[in-house]
């Protein structure tokens, strides 16, 4: 499917997306509320069956997070990027780890280093740091006076 | 008088019985013995576990130690003097009685299976009339040992692996004593000498063809498992289980498990040789006179200690060059091939036997 | 813990394997739920080895973030390199010299072989044959010298930079690579017999761990690890870099997607790997080893994503520029992760045993997993 039918189709399924312009993947931004759905109809739809996710990363811009899935499908070969903004002091989403197995360590990460709390999350705990650490490391306002080193 | 380890030994006994009293001598005899024994015991575990590392060097490429003594004989001593005076550590929630009973259980078990073996002509320490089946009984209190380690240590490794030890000695048994009453059913008795005396003319590996044969590489099989080494190690499986048994042990406890596993190694091979290659007979062929004359010139203790150690080596290739089986497919091996396969292979022997099918 | 087992009244056990433990490779650190032998639950705690590469590259200029990769999946270090220097090109479109490109080529192919090598070496030892190890090493050697003698290092060479490479190659370079291919495809033979044929082997590795397809397209395996299962994804062939796209190989796939399947997968890429040396030993073009470029290299503004084929699969690299001198953000999706966490899908209902071999034939690294 090519750039241009991808974002019809996507529009299709959820008329309130916004497309970026830049980038060499099609970046979709959804609302958080509406995440979830778009990525089942994503995942589901024969035509699009986005069944592999290659990429479930976290962007702290300062005002707002962004989660950032990378998609393709393995059948068709095209890849989308799904964006959507949270709200950096109570940062939540829907979950994804049903529709791909891969999402529930890869969100254990980004709760653990962002702290986005990921709503039905079947075990949301912190994953590479230990448990009673203070403060979400990877966003840009974490200060750490011992361990980090400013270059 | 010949040379033999035998004419020595008669003429101590014939010296301490002119010396001293009967019940003196008989008294000393068996310090001599214990002595005997126990040296046997440290030099063994000296010279096995050099000739393992030696072994396995050769098979991976590397030199082995060689940096201790001439060509690196004297490391395992360095070693031995390393563990004994380390400390030897009991874990805290341990039973510490039986923690620490169970390295001597097993080394106790495995020195009194020496007690049968012929290590020359006429060089016995007890020639017991049901030799062969005091030695299956006997090696079988070694994983009372065992388990005894993995339960004691309170570490759920070790209770693994002595779980999984307990399940291969119980199975593996059943073959090694099946093989055995094969070579039983051919020389028609239980004592080591006159099993080994029935060979005078070949040994039973030639003379019993097809059915020997195959319980002999049954008995291979079978006491590689027993004695726990690779392809059969899963007891101690340091992949899987660190070091199974005797993950808490340290120092001398754990160096009596390890001398324990090389002794054992070396008795099981022992009996191997008594029972198929003839123990200490020289290898005589059918009427070639000059070649059996030769044969004979060789001291039967070199002999045995020769067949001995052959086969010592094929365990010790086994180990290092196949991996290791998992617990199902070993108790497979053992229920659904071995043990079928030793039965049928006793009534072979059963039916050879009674027609004289055999030279 | 005896007593506690008791008290759980369930009759399970639950064991750590790890931090130290023989056959993690590392620091990984599993809390496994037995039943007797059988495994019911596998469950990773990570982070023993997380020094947050993320959030050092964060302030790391577009030079020196690269290397920092090397310490990653240490195994595959220079193709980590490659595709972070990929990715910095694309962003500034620098186009890259043919000599450059099939000498990046030719290290990723070497780096491959090494790394299979050592994993073959450490899978047979996880299934309890030492012997392996040590002739797997007898070749990786020659391989590790070959890289000391061009790029200065044995292991986290850092060889590649934006635009090119650092050095050029070592006079020696093609002769020794011509001997170490004749020698390694007459040893190659010999790890068949040693191990490939052996009977115990193959019934270790059949019908243990296995994943389907969908299964491992969810878990967002790649690399040898879905191409068992009978994925397509080698990023090599599927979206070439470099000049992959002018050369001749396959994509080893099976479909049996257990053990044995990844057994041969990488065994047929290693000779995949030797094929592709062969193309471009004695073809390596004149011309210059590393383009021209600016003394501080700043990225637009934008998001960069490039993947690139690593010894345990696909590694993405996620640059978000802001149009500094350091990126905004990095995220590295590393393969051992995503395969990891297929780990208690395969391992359930198997034995310890098992366990070890899932673990041996995942090839996991774990400095990559923790980052």
């Amino acid at each position: 499917m090519t750039r241009e039918e991808l974002q019809a189709a996507i529009t299709n399924l959820e008329p309130q997306v916004t497309f970026e312009e830049a980038g060499e993947f099609l970046n979709a931004v959804v609302p958080s509320e509406l995440c979830r759905d778009l990525m089942q109809a994503l995942h589901n739809m024969p035509d699009l069956s986005m069944d592999y996710m290659f990429c479930l990363t976290c962007v702290d811009w300062k005002t707002h997070l962004t989660m950032v899935y990378h998609l393709e499908s393995t059948a068709h070969g095209h890849q989308v990027v799904i964006k959507s903004q949270l709200n950096r002091e109570n940062p939540e989403i829907e979950t994804l780890s049903d529709i791909w197995r891969t999402a529930e360590l890869l969100e254990r990460e980004v709760f653990d280093l962002f702290g986005v709390r990921f709503i039905h999350h079947p075990d949301l705990r912190r994953l590479l740091l230990t448990d009673e650490w203070e403060g979400w490391p990877m966003r840009k306002d974490y200060e750490d006076p011992i361990n980090m080193i400013k270059l | 008088m010949e040379f033999s380890l035998a004419s020595i030994a008669d003429s101590i006994d014939q010296w301490l019985n002119a010396h001293c009293a009967s019940w003196l001598a008989l008294t000393i005899e068996f310090v001599i013995v214990g002595v005997l024994c126990i040296g046997l015991f440290a030099v063994l575990g000296l010279v096995l576990i050099m000739m393992e590392r030696k072994v396995s060097a050769y098979m991976q490429l590397r030199l082995g130690p060689n940096r201790v003594g001439p060509k690196g004989m004297f490391q395992t001593v360095a070693d031995t003097l390393k563990l004994l005076v380390k400390e030897g550590l009991t874990p805290a929630g341990a039973d510490k009685f039986l923690f620490n009973l169970a390295p001597f259980v097993v080394m106790i078990a495995s020195m009194l299976v020496l007690a049968p073996i012929a290590f020359a002509k006429d060089f016995v320490i007890w020639d017991v009339n049901i030799g062969v089946l005091y030695v299956s009984a006997v090696s079988s209190i070694g994983v009372i040992g065992i388990l005894m380690a993995g339960w004691a240590s309170n570490n759920k490794y070790s209770l693994l692996g002595a779980m999984r030890s307990g399940a291969q000695i119980v199975s593996y048994e059943l073959s090694a004593g099946l093989s055995i009453l094969t070579i039983v059913i051919f020389s028609q008795d239980m004592s080591i000498s006159s099993i080994i005396n029935s060979q005078q003319d070949g040994w039973w590996i030639f003379k019993g063809h097809i059915p020997v044969i195959i319980s002999f590489v049954i008995f291979i099989i079978a006491v590689t498992a027993e004695t726990n080494r690779a392809p059969f190690d899963l007891a101690e499986a340091e992949s899987e289980l660190t070091a199974g048994f005797h993950t808490e042990y340290s120092g001398m406890k754990f160096a009596l498990f390890f001398l324990a596993e090389y002794v054992n190694i070396f008795i099981v091979c022992a009996i191997g040789a008594t029972l198929y290659l003839g123990g200490w007979m020289p290898l005589h062929i059918g009427n070639w006179e000059a070649f059996n004359h030769i044969m004979d010139y060789i001291p039967s203790s070199v002999w045995f200690l020769g067949k001995t150690f052959f086969l010592i080596f094929v365990i010790m290739w086994f180990r290092w060059t196949f991996p290791r089986l998992r617990i199902d497919q070993l108790l497979n091996l053992e229920w659904k091939y071995l043990l079928p396969i030793s039965m049928f292979n006793l009534l072979l022997a059963t039916l050879v036997a009674i027609q004289g099918w055999y030279f | 813990m005896l007593q506690e087992v008791a008290k759980t009244d369930t009759g399970d056990l639950v064991i750590n394997v790890g931090p130290q433990h023989p056959s993690t490779h590392g620091v990984l650190h599993l809390v496994i739920t037995l039943n007797g032998e059988t495994i019911k639950k596998v469950e990773p705690h990570l982070g023993y080895i997380h020094r947050s590469i993320e959030k050092m590259c964060e302030s790391l200029s577009y030079r020196q973030f690269i290397y920092s990769t090397s310490r990653m999946d240490y195994l595959s270090a220079h193709i980590n390199n490659h595709g972070c220097a990929l990715a910095v090109e694309k962003g500034l479109q620098i186009e890259v010299p043919q000599r450059a490109q099939v000498i990046r080529v030719l290290m990723d192919e070497l780096t491959r072989l090494a790394s299979h090598q050592l994993w073959w070496g450490a899978l047979a030892m996880d299934v309890g044959a030492i012997t392996p190890f040590f002739h797997a090493f007898r070749e990786r050697e020659l391989i590790n010298d070959i890289m000391e003698e061009t790029c200065g290092a044995r292991l986290t060479m850092n060889y590649m930079v934006p635009g090119g490479v650092m050095f050029d190659l070592h006079p020696d370079f093609q002769k020794k690579v011509k001997d170490f291919l004749t020698l390694f495809k007459s040893k190659l033979p010999e790890y068949d017999e040693l191990v490939t044929g052996n009977i115990i082997f193959q019934n270790r590795m059949k019908n243990v761990g296995y994943i389907s397809k969908e299964d491992a397209i969810s878990y967002g395996c790649s690399g040898p690890t879905a191409r068992a299962s009978g994925v397509s994804c080698d990023i090599r062939k599927k979206y070439p870099y470099d000049i992959y796209a002018q050369l001749q190989f396959s994509e080893a796939i099976e479909t049996a997607g257990d053990c044995w399947g990844r057994y041969l997968v990488r065994m047929e890429e290693m000779r995949q790997s030797i094929s592709i040396i062969e193309q471009l030993i004695d073809n390596i073009p004149e011309g210059d080893f590393v383009a021209k470029t600016k003394a501080v290299l700043k990225l637009p503004k934008g998001e960069f994503f490039t993947r690139v084929e690593t010894a345990r699969g696909e590694l993405g690299i996620y640059i978000v520029s802001e149009g500094g001198l350091t990126p905004y953000r990095i995220k590295f999706r590393s393969p051992g992760f995503s395969n990891l966490s297929a780990l208690d899908h395969m391992a359930k209902g198997q034995k310890i045993g098992d366990l070890v071999a899932i673990m041996g034939t995942l090839d996991l690294v774990i400095p990559d997993i923790d980052r």
